[in-house]
């Protein structure tokens, strides 16, 4: 069985909750007592409906407040497939919950209600998943029954979703009629949109091909750290941890070591002491190298023939996620990619991107929390990195603020700086 | 070659990472090891992250002085067969010394009093990492925690301040005095445990399977019949097949009615239970919707 991780996003009103809890429900994911503690809920509060959105909504102020606050996670699975659900709430610090939940997920579900058809907060979701390059991407047009199960609606919002996702780069995009409420197109076909030709949401969900996303060429090994027992049975044994986040490993392969640039081969690759015919992302292991080099935390293991990229200035996108202070040019922050930490200054800030209309805006000088801008960076050490484009998880870092420790800053490298 | 991960793969290759981000990154790291189930596989999956090496961190449990005594010689067993060096911080210690004053009354329970040894454990030990086997699918305040999850100085979660967590990027960073609690089955359900201990073949206490035992009815739930629950008028013992299909202090977790006496029959129970873990088995969270945050800014588990 295998895992999908996937991040909602909606508009407010558009039914996500109801969707959400359309899915469990018909997955049979929610728990007797889980609805029971629903329902105790909404008598106590006088409500008309069952609010779904009580079941994710779990801290205080969020249900003091019936507003959604924080990123929550559901877990369901069917018989296919094991699923986490990462719901990014659509009004308060979208931009910073968005890109949290679709940092790690496979696909994007994004909601509109057909009456009213695409929205800002619809295009700058769908840009969000194409920057955050989440490799799949759904859009529901939910409500069909307030539309009269009307084909035209679809296709008209089908349209111009499309011909707006053609400034973004999506490369898998896919478009489902639903009626959340009752089920239409969720997990059983809607026999009210019989038009409709194409898979439910649940169907989707099960059978997209997630593993293509996946590099299996370009070996990746960030090393973690080194495992050395020093015991009278294992005096010698030295072995480097780490994540496998690129190609496919197997002993006797030779491999470069950066930054040192020396190269050696494989002795064995091993999980839990055993050793492993190969190793493919995103298995985590430990790597015995054939020679006794200086290997250590936050340099990496690759193929000779196609190394990471080595470099102190980087051209990146910045996302912004500080309500503390903004970001502008010649700020001094840490920086933290795989496993390596360095220090970096902003050298410059070029843009700031306007992520309802996509305008470059090239007076800004700074960004506020949930801004998304272009930067060059200068780092202490060199990086080893690849273009995010190329592969999400060697192209990614965290900026930190050093006096607070807080995560400030969420980055994605275009490239060497220019 | 399909080069697809399983899901339970999936799940371990994750935790492996974030244990070993911990012992990279933070000083004094420790793990909570109750005897249940979820820290008995979080004990397991840090046995693999850095085999063949013995264990490079301490355990820890917090001893409520009604503890089953089956979970206690799991306890031990599992402690000796690996070396580690267990320290337990005690709640009737603590009680005694008059640093925790005790509930009253036949419902009172040392669940919450779990906290202030925790909390003084974690100081005197100068603890800047500690595990926790919390789940997010287990309750709707833990589905919203981070996998590194910063307690202030007083142990306090702020759960509308928390670090935003990207990629597989965690930030280890503190203040001396604050520490950190790091869930790495923070993405894994029960019933992933449950497979998980069926196909690693683990060992984990009696209680989980069925076996005979003295119970009573209360609330609505089966309570395991001992000194430490006082019965209330109208509350009768009797003898049932049940098993627990969570293990804490015997003064708030209740047991279900079960035959399962194998990993695969509680895993084919489970399959079909329709009812979720806490809310068959947890007389602390039924008292209020957010007991469970209330309990987490406190400095709970």
């Amino acid at each position: 069985m295998e895992l999908l991780r996937f991040a909602t996003a909606g508009a407010v009103d558009d039914g996500k909750s109801t969707l959400i809890g359309r899915l469990l429900h018909d997955t049979r994911s929610i728990l007797e007592d889980q609805l029971a503690a629903v329902e105790r809920t909404r008598r106590a509060r006088g409500d008309e409906y069952v609010n779904l959105a009580l079941l994710l909504d779990g801290l205080r102020a969020e249900r003091e407040q019936g507003i959604t606050i924080d990123v929550a996670h559901r877990y369901f699975a069917t018989a296919r497939r094991q699923f986490i659900l990462a719901d990014t709430p659509g009004h308060l610090q979208y931009t910073r919950n968005m890109v949290t939940g679709a940092s790690t997920a496979d696909l994007a579900l994004i909601l509109v209600d057909a009456r009213k058809g695409l929205q800002e907060q619809t295009r700058r979701h769908a840009f969000l998943a194409s920057l955050l390059r989440v490799p799949h991407l759904v859009l529901c047009v939910n409500k069909m029954d307030l539309v009269g199960f009307d084909e035209a609606v679809f296709e008209a919002i089908r349209e111009e979703f499309r011909r707006f996702s053609m400034k973004l780069e999506v490369t898998d995009l896919t478009f489902i009629p639903v009626c959340a409420l009752d089920g239409d197109n969720v997990a059983r076909r809607s026999e009210r949109m019989p038009w409709y030709q194409g898979a439910t949401l649940l169907h989707h969900l099960e059978h997209v091909h997630i593993a293509s996303a996946r590099d299996l060429i370009h070996v990746r090994f960030p090393v973690q750290g080194v495992i050395r027992p020093m015991s009278t049975r294992l005096p010698d044994y030295r072995a480097y941890t780490g994540q496998l986040l690129g190609g496919v490993l197997r002993p006797g392969d030779e491999v470069l070591v950066l930054p040192s640039g020396l190269t050696t081969r494989v002795r064995a690759l091993e999980l839990a002491g055993r050793s492993l015919p190969e190793a493919f992302p995103p298995m985590s292991l430990s790597v015995q190298l054939e020679d006794a080099l200086d290997v250590g935390r936050g340099d990496m293991l690759s193929r000779p023939g196609n190394p990471p990229r080595v470099g102190q200035d980087l051209d990146a996108m910045v996302c912004w996620l500080s309500e503390a202070r903004t970001l502008e040019a010649g700020a001094r922050l840490a920086l933290k990619l795989t496993t390596r930490a360095a220090r970096t200054v902003v050298k410059r800030l070029h843009y700031r991107l306007d992520v309802n209309t996509l305008h470059r805006d090239e007076d800004g000088a700074r960004l506020a929390c949930n801004d998304i801008g272009r930067v060059t960076l200068r780092t202490t050490v060199p990086l080893l990195y690849d273009e995010y484009r190329r592969n999400r998880h060697t192209g990614s870092f965290i900026l930190i603020d050093e006096a607070t420790n807080a995560t400030v800053g969420a980055g994605m490298i275009n490239g060497p700086a220019l | 070659m399909s080069y697809e991960l399983s899901h339970l793969d999936a799940l371990e290759a994750e935790s492996l990472f974030i244990l070993r981000e911990v012992v990279a990154e933070l000083e004094r790291p420790v793990l909570l090891f109750s005897g249940g189930k979820d820290s008995a596989v979080m004990l397991h999956l840090a046995t693999k992250a850095f085999a063949p090496a013995p264990l490079p961190f301490p355990l820890m449990h917090v001893d409520t002085g009604h503890n089953f005594p089956e979970v206690l010689a799991f306890r031990d067993a599992r402690v000796e067969a690996l070396g580690a060096r267990l320290v337990v911080a005690s709640v009737q210690e603590a009680i005694d010394a008059g640093r925790v004053v005790e509930e009253t009354g036949p419902r009172a329970s040392r669940n919450r009093a779990q906290t202030v040894p925790l909390l003084e454990a974690i100081e005197h030990h100068r603890f800047d990492a500690v595990f926790g086997g919390a789940r997010r699918d287990e309750e709707k305040a833990r589905a919203k925690e981070r996998v590194f999850s910063l307690r202030d100085e007083f142990g306090q979660w702020e759960p509308k301040h928390q670090r935003p967590e990207l990629w597989s990027l965690y930030n280890g960073r503190h203040r001396p005095g604050e520490h950190l609690r790091i869930f790495p089955l923070s993405n894994w359900t029960e019933l992933d445990v449950w497979r998980y201990v069926a196909r690693e073949g683990l060992a984990l206490p009696s209680l989980y399977f069925s076996h005979r035992r003295e119970v009573f009815r209360r609330d609505g739930l089966w309570m395991a019949a001992s000194p430490h629950l006082p019965l209330l008028p109208g509350e009768t013992v009797s003898t049932a097949s049940v098993r627990f299909r969570t293990v804490g202090d015997m003064t708030c977790t209740a047991c279900v009615e079960s035959t399962a006496a194998s990993v695969e029959e509680v895993l084919a129970e489970l399959v079909a239970s329709r009812v979720t873990e806490r809310g068959a088995s947890r007389a602390d969270d039924r008292f209020s919707e957010t007991a469970m945050e209330d309990r987490k800014r406190e400095g709970y588990f």
